[in-house]
């Protein structure tokens, strides 16, 4: 399998015959949980990613007195995938949680000024928790996007004094940018987007790119055991600002 | 300007007195530990970082050991008083995350399919955090394994770049790291000039992204010379 999805990129082709540069469709679904603050669902083809939003009273860090809290964390749940194992998360789970959360903090994605209730004592905690429920390929860009759909669904709740009355909403949370995250993947001299499982397998570099509304870059990751140049990080980064335009539209 | 309001660079000039391209003192030792097949020192100002390698060793248990290459495994570990508020021993996500970037960097410069069944095993501490933590640590983790005698295709040698008041600098030190507008760190097999690590965050356009990498492959250059020399010195009677 992985010698034949080789042979179809060299030719510029991919297995389940899209075009290099082309994502499967998406499907974002919003308000999956009524318990969450915000909450969505992501499906690129078969890989399907759902993030909830939990908000929480919490003491500021001591460098940032007047900001509320941004906390990433994801779950690569053993029903997803015959390789996923129970237990604390492993190195790609930390990996994707903070490949997502460098990119939703960088941009200044949430306006965290707007979470601080009492400066210096009291300001809400936004909590961003991944849970990955079908690993065919993609994760970081479906759990980025899954990410950034559920907080822009989210709602701060309403304070009757030291209690939160969960379920009562006061208004949406900030959301002031949206950065999509578009993993782009080089084989020989060929560049893709979105692989799927079996041509992930192939891939010894992939670059996530997070690329605000503005096209600025605010996160870059590199991964797996290959070499890059800087030529072919130019071309990617270009690859990623091309497509995060037709991201965005799915969740504006 | 930092988040506090302080300038961090004045009249053309860093806090701690460098031009925008220089990089700190720097200073590399290798074998300095006696019982590992490899071991060296690598300081990049107040940012002090050892590396030991062991192996290639026999990899147990045998259900880890791949029959046609060995593996490379990675510890990234900060001491507990490396830091200003004392860090909890023990892996945290940060240092997960980087064990794990860190491997990747190296990995492609080791002839891992020479050693089937083995492990090689590299270690990196940082016993002082002044910036640039990670790319200190992977450069004495390269230079540890030519101490070790791994056979490697090349040195890898890393940097971090940024950007600080609008200016674009190498070698950020922790100040210059908490308040920097964008924070990029690379390494690079060091004569081929292929990048094995990148990590960026910040905000920075495609055209100033391009200048960084530019000049990380630069800053580089300069790390790969003072890593030969240390080698050089340290073997010249053989």
């Amino acid at each position: 399998m992985e010698r034949y999805a080789l042979e179809l990129i060299e030719k510029g082709k991919r297995i389940d015959g899209r075009k290099l540069e082309e994502f499967r469709p998406i499907r974002i679904k919003r308000d999956i949980s009524q318990k969450a603050e915000g909450s969505a669902s992501v499906k690129i083809g078969e890989t399907e990613v759902i993030a909830g939003v939990k908000l929480k009273i919490g003491e500021p860090y001591s460098d940032a007195k007047d900001q509320g809290i941004l906390i990433v964390n994801a779950e690569f749940t053993p029903l997803a995938s015959p390789d996923f194992e129970s237990g604390p998360p492993g190195e790609d789970a930390v990996e994707l949680a903070r490949v997502v959360d460098r990119g939703l903090r960088e941009s200044k994605c949430i306006d965290l000024e707007k979470l601080c209730i009492v400066p210096g004592e009291k300001v809400w905690t936004t909590f961003v928790d991944i849970h990955i429920i079908n690993h065919q390929g993609n994760l970081i860009d479906a759990a980025a996007l899954a990410s950034l759909a559920a907080l822009l669904s989210a709602k701060v709740p309403k304070l009757d004094g030291e209690d939160i009355l969960r379920g009562d909403y006061d208004r949406p949370l900030p959301v002031v940018f949206k950065p999509i995250n578009i993993t782009v993947g080089k084989v020989g001299e060929k560049f893709l987007v979105d692989p799927i499982f079996e041509e992930e397998g192939i891939l010894n570099s992939k670059l996530s790119v997070s690329v605000r509304d503005d096209d600025n870059i605010c996160a870059l990751q590199k991964q797996g055991n290959g070499e890059l140049t800087i030529e072919d990080i130019g071309k990617m980064v270009d690859i990623a600002i091309e497509k995060s335009k037709e991201i965005r539209k799915l969740v504006e | 300007m930092s988040e506090t309001g302080e300038k961090l660079i004045i009249d053309g000039k860093r806090l701690d007195g460098r031009e925008p391209e220089q990089l700190r003192p720097i200073q590399m030792e290798v074998k300095i530990i006696n019982r590992a097949n490899g071991s060296s020192l690598v300081n990049f100002g107040g940012t002090h970082a050892i590396a030991s390698v062991h192996g290639p060793r026999a990899l147990f248990p045998r259900w880890m050991q791949e029959s046609d290459t060995g593996i490379l495994r990675c510890r990234y570990n900060m001491a507990p008083f490396s830091v200003e508020d004392r860090k909890s021993p023990g892996p945290d996500r940060r240092s997960v995350e980087i064990s794990k970037v860190a491997r990747l960097a190296i990995e492609p410069a080791i002839f891992l399919e020479d050693f089937p069944k083995a492990t090689i095993d590299v270690f990196i501490e940082v016993l002082q955090a002044d910036g640039s933590t990670r790319v200190t640590g992977i450069n004495a983790a390269s230079l540890a394994l030519a101490d070790a005698g791994v056979p490697m295709r090349d040195l890898v040698t890393a940097c971090s770049v940024g950007k600080i008041d609008g200016v674009l600098v190498a070698d950020l030190n922790g100040k210059e790291d908490n308040n920097s507008e964008v924070d990029m760190a690379l390494a690079m097999l060091s004569t081929k000039k292929k990048i094995t690590l990148l990590q960026m965050d910040g905000s920075v356009n495609k055209e100033e992204l391009m200048i960084l990498l530019n000049l990380a492959e630069k800053s580089c250059e300069k790390i790969y010379e003072i890593q030969k020399k240390v080698l050089k010195e340290k073997y010249k009677r053989i």
